[in-house]
């Protein structure tokens, strides 16, 4: 039996276990190391209208436990994305969830209705929670009632399931969350990257070109399992958990607080095999805690389980 | 291709003032080609450091699969690295980057080297390789001061090699443009590693020779995939065309990538 599969809106996946946005890229220097078809599902970088350039260098910054980057979503834009970077990734058996982000709602929506008619997209993942872009990401991501007006406006036009990513940067995410899922979202995706900042000690300015960055890596994970914790008792759409990820106990952690699939991000650059791994390990390990399938975790911190065992392939 | 394996250290000595030579054993160094490319190394288990760090490739031995690195202790990351003795590991990620194109250069050419401070090791596989094809090696090394300085007599034994120290406290005084330019040294081609102003000026002073230029950027996961290191192309510096660091480099000809 695999104990690992799970079903989604929109995603059959063999395995809960995706590389998250940004970390990945397209998915080509990764697939130096494995056979992208092991992963659960692949969740690509953020693709805007236009080509993006991003930001200035330095656009990474480590920090106790973690890293700071202001990438700036950098990518090739729509038409390279659609003619090259997805029609490559189709060699691989693994179900893609497209990245979608942009400055104003017409690039949002012009780039989910294109995205969404590739053969091997099967979910979007709309980004209102870039730290690092002056306009659109994050404004997006803060405000309910034009979080909400987005997500309806993507989902008029997407052909495929929404999931919207959740910034952590707000005071209240379950007001978000459920703003979102009133806009008719089919999932969520959280959490993006906390807002910090590093300071040189010479010269007692910020180490980042952009000056504050996006925070990832184990420091947030205490983070986004309270956050996943929190929201999943006010929402019935799924969420794929993440932030700091690096184990399989991690991942059942995710589980527990009450995610249904989980991305990792920044242990790729660590550990390039780390999602076959993870996936390699969850297994016994559920073995060891008593669970015949990983969806038995799901809510477990709070008794969401009993209620979601149709998530159970 | 780029493999990851746990590497053995054979030595490690301090052979500056904080400046560390480290060799590793492993099978990964018959991987290794044009000098200039480089290792992201794992310093230590768990999350203390997170990242790896890039660190050239000063020498490469395939008959014994070992290479050896110099590098500068400053943070965390090198610190940690900086402890570990003979038959200790390092988990190694490698080789990374395009090095230098040893195959620019012809025998008879005169290759010019100029390394500024720790832009310095990776000269050092550049000039045995250059050497090893009949190509006359000049070295022009600059450093802050002497206490700093490393390798002088291991380059000279290759060709002829020039000190500069900022201070003057050993070598020359001042920096390696001016000892290019007082010494009114000629060569057929330039291969260059160090800080970017030294870079820049060099880029400037030869427009019309052949020239390559090893940089240096914060990095993330050093393969391609996250984008933290990139730069302008030299074709169009203010739009989306970009290069990595990491992938396309380290190396690059002048006037391909906006320093």
């Amino acid at each position: 039996m695999n104990k690992l599969q799970v079903e989604l809106p929109g995603l059959s996946l063999k395995n809960p276990i995706m590389p998250a946005s940004g970390c990945f890229g397209f998915g080509k220097e990764y697939s130096q190391f494995y056979d992208l078809s092991e992963l659960g599902a692949i969740m690509i970088k953020a693709t805007t209208v236009e080509p993006r350039f991003g930001n200035p260098t330095p656009r990474v910054a480590e920090t106790e436990a973690g890293m700071l980057n202001a990438i700036g979503l950098q990518n090739p834009g729509l038409e390279k994305v659609m003619a090259e970077e997805l029609p490559w990734l189709s060699q691989y058996n693994v179900p893609i969830i497209a990245n979608v982000a942009g400055s104003k709602e017409e690039d949002y929506i012009e780039v989910a209705r294109e995205i969404s008619k590739a053969p091997n997209v099967h979910a979007l993942e709309l980004n209102i929670s870039c730290p690092n872009v002056k306009t659109g990401g994050i404004a997006f991501g803060t405000i309910p009632d034009v979080a909400k007006s987005l997500t309806r406006k993507v989902k008029e036009v997407s052909e495929v399931p929404v999931y919207v990513k959740l910034s952590p940067n707000v005071t209240n995410i379950i007001d978000i969350a459920k703003a979102v899922e009133e806009g008719g979202a089919d999932g969520l995706t959280m959490i993006n990257t906390l807002l910090g900042m590093k300071l040189d000690l010479k010269t007692a300015k910020p180490i980042l070109a952009n000056r504050t960055g996006g925070l990832s890596g184990p420091a947030i994970k205490p983070v986004a399992i309270r956050m996943i914790h929190d929201v999943s008792q006010h929402v019935s759409i799924p969420i794929i958990g993440m932030g700091g990820i690096q184990s399989a106990e991690d991942v059942i952690e995710f589980f527990y607080a009450g995610a249904s699939a989980v991305a990792v991000g920044t242990a790729n650059f660590v550990d390039p095999y780390i999602c076959p791994t993870i996936i390699k390990e969850l297994p016994d390990l559920l073995s060891k805690l008593g669970y015949d399938h990983i969806s038995e975790c799901t809510g477990r911190s709070w008794g969401k389980h009993e209620k979601l065992a149709y998530y159970r392939a | 291709m780029i493999k990851k394996e746990v590497c053995r250290v054979v030595s490690q000595q301090e052979i500056a003032e904080s400046i560390y030579e480290l060799t590793l054993q492993g099978d990964l160094t018959s991987e290794m080609g044009d000098p200039g490319q480089f290792v992201h190394l794992k310093v230590a288990d768990g999350i203390d450091p997170l990242l790896r760090r890039p660190i050239s490739i000063s020498s490469i031995n395939k008959e014994k699969h070992q290479f050896t690195m110099i590098y500068r202790k400053e943070g965390r990351g090198t610190s940690l690295l900086s402890d570990k003795k003979s038959g200790e590991d390092v988990d190694v990620l490698g080789p990374l980057g395009n090095g230098f194109p040893v195959g620019k250069a012809i025998e008879g050419d005169t290759a010019l080297l100029v390394g500024g401070g720790i832009g310095v090791p990776p000269l050092y596989e550049l000039s045995r390789q250059l050497v090893e094809k009949g190509v006359n090696v000049v070295h022009i090394l600059g450093f802050q001061t002497k206490d700093v300085v490393f390798y002088d007599k291991e380059f000279s034994e290759l060709g002829d090699t020039f000190v500069a120290t900022v201070d003057g406290t050993y070598g020359y005084k001042g920096f390696v443009t001016d000892v290019i330019s007082s010494y009114g040294i000629d060569f057929d081609i330039l291969y260059s590693c160090g800080p970017t102003p030294m870079l820049k000026a060099l880029e400037k002073s030869f427009p019309d020779k052949k020239v390559y230029l090893s940089l240096e950027e914060r990095m993330g996961c050093g393969i391609g995939a996250c984008f933290a290191c990139v730069c302008h192309t030299g074709d169009d510096p203010n739009g989306y065309s970009y290069k990595k660091v990491c992938t396309d480099g380290p190396v690059f000809a002048a006037g391909e990538v906006v320093l």
